[in-house]
């Protein structure tokens, strides 16, 4: 019997497409699918499920009543956000700076060590003051807040919240012409940027998709939770706050500057939606799960393994090199002058009209593989430019960036241009992978450069004009 | 001792995770998949010395091509063929959790549906008849609570069951409308001359109609990849078949 569809041409697969299409009814058939696969399923529950008390069901949502009203919603998302940075602080303070002594203290006897051997002064400077100071600084600053942030974060994550936070900035991310589910990768991004760009997949149309690739790098990452939690509890608070009242000031700080993240998330993400990703938000349904207790322990534990451990490990074997090659810029000397300081002097002009200096911003280029060695770098870029300061613990930190000419104003502005600068280097590889289109990946690293750029310089000038600094 | 694959499936927020963590343990690597760059947890348990290869795949609402990540998991479940695909539902809200179940019983047969949550759906109120929903799907189904672990031991042995084939399911077919009936009755000869066997031609069928170009070019990518389109396999359900 002949078919009444023959196949034929080259691509029989194509063909079979256009029979399809000519079958079906144009446009009405989704729909009628969908009725087809939910009149079964209600069938089955019709027949198979049996509810005690309808009531009951409907108590479970009386929390997102109170978290997702209007009026509530937005003044517990801050005030859980500052609780978390707050716990984060107050507890990441103490082993920072145990932690900092204690490597100090090795330190002295490796520095013994390699004196009773006689060994060169350059190879004690290349693995001593290089690699063991890098990688050392890097666990005594990163590790504590991130064994404590991680995890507080997951609990609230595997508590259900996630999900209202996404409810609640719905709202903006529609008038901002983004995705809905745009508040959701961003919840991610303050995990990891590169995980949240693969996490983008979750938004259907690829218009709203690139706003939510382009825009998830203004949220800081773990690899920036560590640099900014440090320079805001350094420079941003008042020398007479103490204790708790000190806790409480940065915790504020850090939550301003998430602010200012999402506000240039949303800003970005209107002005893209209205020049090169013109078009209409698509609608879609958000679920609200059930809230569910967190299984306390296992959230802990697997938080610091996946996250912490990861993290920090990938920080160490990035910095340990970085480590090495900052001591040999530095030590070098060409015409009188270490080489670091000829390139840090290069940038400095540049850097000076943006309120920071050229350390930092050859800090920010180096450490574009990963955004957690940004600070290190700096710091050992400081270390070995002559200032032998003797970095016992946080508070010497401040120290060194004071004798560098560091003022509130240094600070604010580097955690700025931590926030808004490019994203790491694995974030943008997957940018390309996803997006497979280079234009994209370059200006999802041109465009947050472009505003770093611009809001530091803003604001160096208005502070300089004002005369606050 | 055999190595058998099996798919977790799940719409988001079932506790889909949990149960892979809970059997897998911290055995777990991310995979790459083929031709794709979907990272996703891959792990390793065992069950009455059974080796199981266990795929986390991304929790979706449905496997309509909506989304990159309902495409990777449609086209896991299609092309990879695993084993058996565990379906896991969250017990609180079942009605909607039921039609991914459905969506891949269209696909496979070789399925296990793991009702999770059960104790939240009893504090709720929600009574459960699991022999009602397993003769209507025709596939083993089970109730748990990953996070309790209970039930655990009852879906390791039904999931042995089908793995092995000890078990051969009947999977609950959908009866559309006239029209989409017809269109299929009309189609389904052409599928299986252009695609083979291999592949379910009924759910190609109806997929194709409802325009999913995407499917297309997986199957174009796929079918590149083996021998010929008309080869046929001969594997039916209840033989043991090791992909």
């Amino acid at each position: 019997m002949e078919s009444p569809h023959a196949i034929k041409g080259s691509d029989p697969l194509e063909s079979l497409l256009a029979a399809a299409r000519q079958l079906a009814d144009k446009g009405a058939i989704r729909d009628e699918i969908v009725t087809g696969i939910y009149g079964v399923t209600a069938g089955i529950c019709r027949e198979a499920v049996s509810y005690q008390d309808k009531k009951k069901l409907s108590s479970t949502y009386k929390l997102d009543r109170i978290v997702t009203s209007k009026l509530w919603g937005f003044p517990i998302m801050l005030a859980g956000l500052g609780l978390v940075f707050w716990i984060t602080i107050a507890g990441a303070n103490y082993p920072s700076s145990w932690l900092a002594s204690f490597f100090g203290w090795i330190e002295g006897y490796l520095t013994s060590g390699f004196t009773a051997v006689n060994a060169p002064a350059w190879l004690h400077g290349v693995l001593v003051l290089g690699l063991y100071r890098g990688t050392s600084w890097v666990i005594s600053v990163m590790l504590p807040p991130m064994m404590i942030f991680f995890p507080v974060f997951a609990l609230l994550e595997n508590f259900g919240y996630l999900p209202r936070v996404a409810f609640n900035m719905d709202r903006l991310f529609k008038k901002s012409g983004g995705h809905g589910k745009q508040a959701l990768t961003m919840s991610m991004g303050f995990g990891c940027n590169a995980a949240a760009i693969l996490s983008t997949r979750i938004i259907e149309s690829p218009r709203e998709r690139m706003l939510a690739i382009l825009t998830n790098n203004f949220v800081p990452c773990n690899g920036r939770w560590p640099t900014l939690i440090l320079l805001s509890s350094l420079f941003m608070v008042g020398a007479s706050a103490r204790g708790a009242l000190r806790t409480f000031s940065t915790a504020l700080v850090l939550m301003g500057i998430v602010l200012v993240g999402i506000t240039v998330t949303l800003t970005v993400s209107w002005v893209m939606s209205k020049t090169m990703l013109r078009g209409v938000p698509t609608h879609y349904t958000l679920e609200l799960p059930p809230y569910r207790r967190p299984q306390i322990w296992k959230t802990i534990v697997r938080s610091s393994k996946e996250k912490s451990l990861n993290v920090l490990t990938r920080a160490i074997v990035v910095a340990a090199p970085a480590g090495i090659l900052t001591w040999i810029l530095g030590n070098v000397v060409i015409g009188g002058d270490s080489v670091l300081n000829h390139m840090a002097a290069f940038f400095d002009p540049f850097a000076q009209l943006l309120g920071l200096d050229g350390f930092i911003i050859m800090a920010f280029i180096l450490g574009l593989p990963a955004n957690e060695i940004v600070l290190p770098i700096l710091l050992m870029g400081y270390m070995s430019s002559g200032a032998m300061v003797d970095v016992e613990g946080i508070g010497s930190i401040k120290e060194l960036f004071l004798s560098h000419g560091w003022t509130w104003l240094t600070a604010l502005n580097m955690m700025l241009f931590s926030l808004l600068h490019y994203p790491c280097g694995t974030t943008l590889v997957n940018i390309y992978k996803e997006t497979e289109s280079l234009k994209w990946a370059v200006l999802s690293a041109v465009i947050p450069l472009g505003i770093a750029i611009g809001v530091t310089f803003a604001t160096a000038q208005i502070v300089r004009l004002l005369g606050w600094v | 001792m055999s190595h058998y694959t099996v798919a977790f499936a799940g719409n988001p927020n079932t506790g889909k995770s949990t149960l892979f963590n809970l059997l897998t343990g911290l055995r777990q690597h991310t995979g790459n998949w083929a031709g794709k760059t979907v990272t996703t947890a891959e792990g390793e348990f065992t069950h009455n010395q059974h080796v199981y290869r266990a795929v986390d795949l991304p929790g979706t609402y449905s496997l309509y091509s909506n989304s990159a990540d309902e495409e990777a998991a449609r086209d896991y479940i299609i092309f990879e063929q695993p084993v058996v695909t565990l379906v896991v539902l969250d017990a609180t809200s079942l009605e909607r959790n039921l039609n991914l179940a459905l969506q891949v019983l269209e696909i496979t047969g070789r399925a296990v549906v793991c009702i999770n949550l059960i104790d939240e759906a009893k504090k709720l109120g929600i009574s459960i008849n699991l022999k009602a929903i397993a003769r209507q799907l025709g596939v083993p189904v089970v109730a748990i609570s990953a996070r309790n672990q209970t039930g655990i031991g009852e879906l390791l042995d039904q999931l042995e069951r089908v793995a092995t084939g000890a078990f051969a399911g009947k999977p609950l077919k959908i009866t559309y409308s006239d029209e989409i009936e017809q269109g299929i009755a009309e189609l389904l000869p052409l599928v299986e001359q252009t695609v083979g066997s291999r592949y379910p031609a009924r759910w190609i069928a109806l997929r194709l109609m409802d325009g999913d170009s995407s499917l297309l070019s997986s199957l174009k990518t796929h079918m590149g990849r083996s021998t010929s389109p008309a080869h046929k396999e001969v594997a039916g359900h209840g033989v043991t078949a090791c992909h």
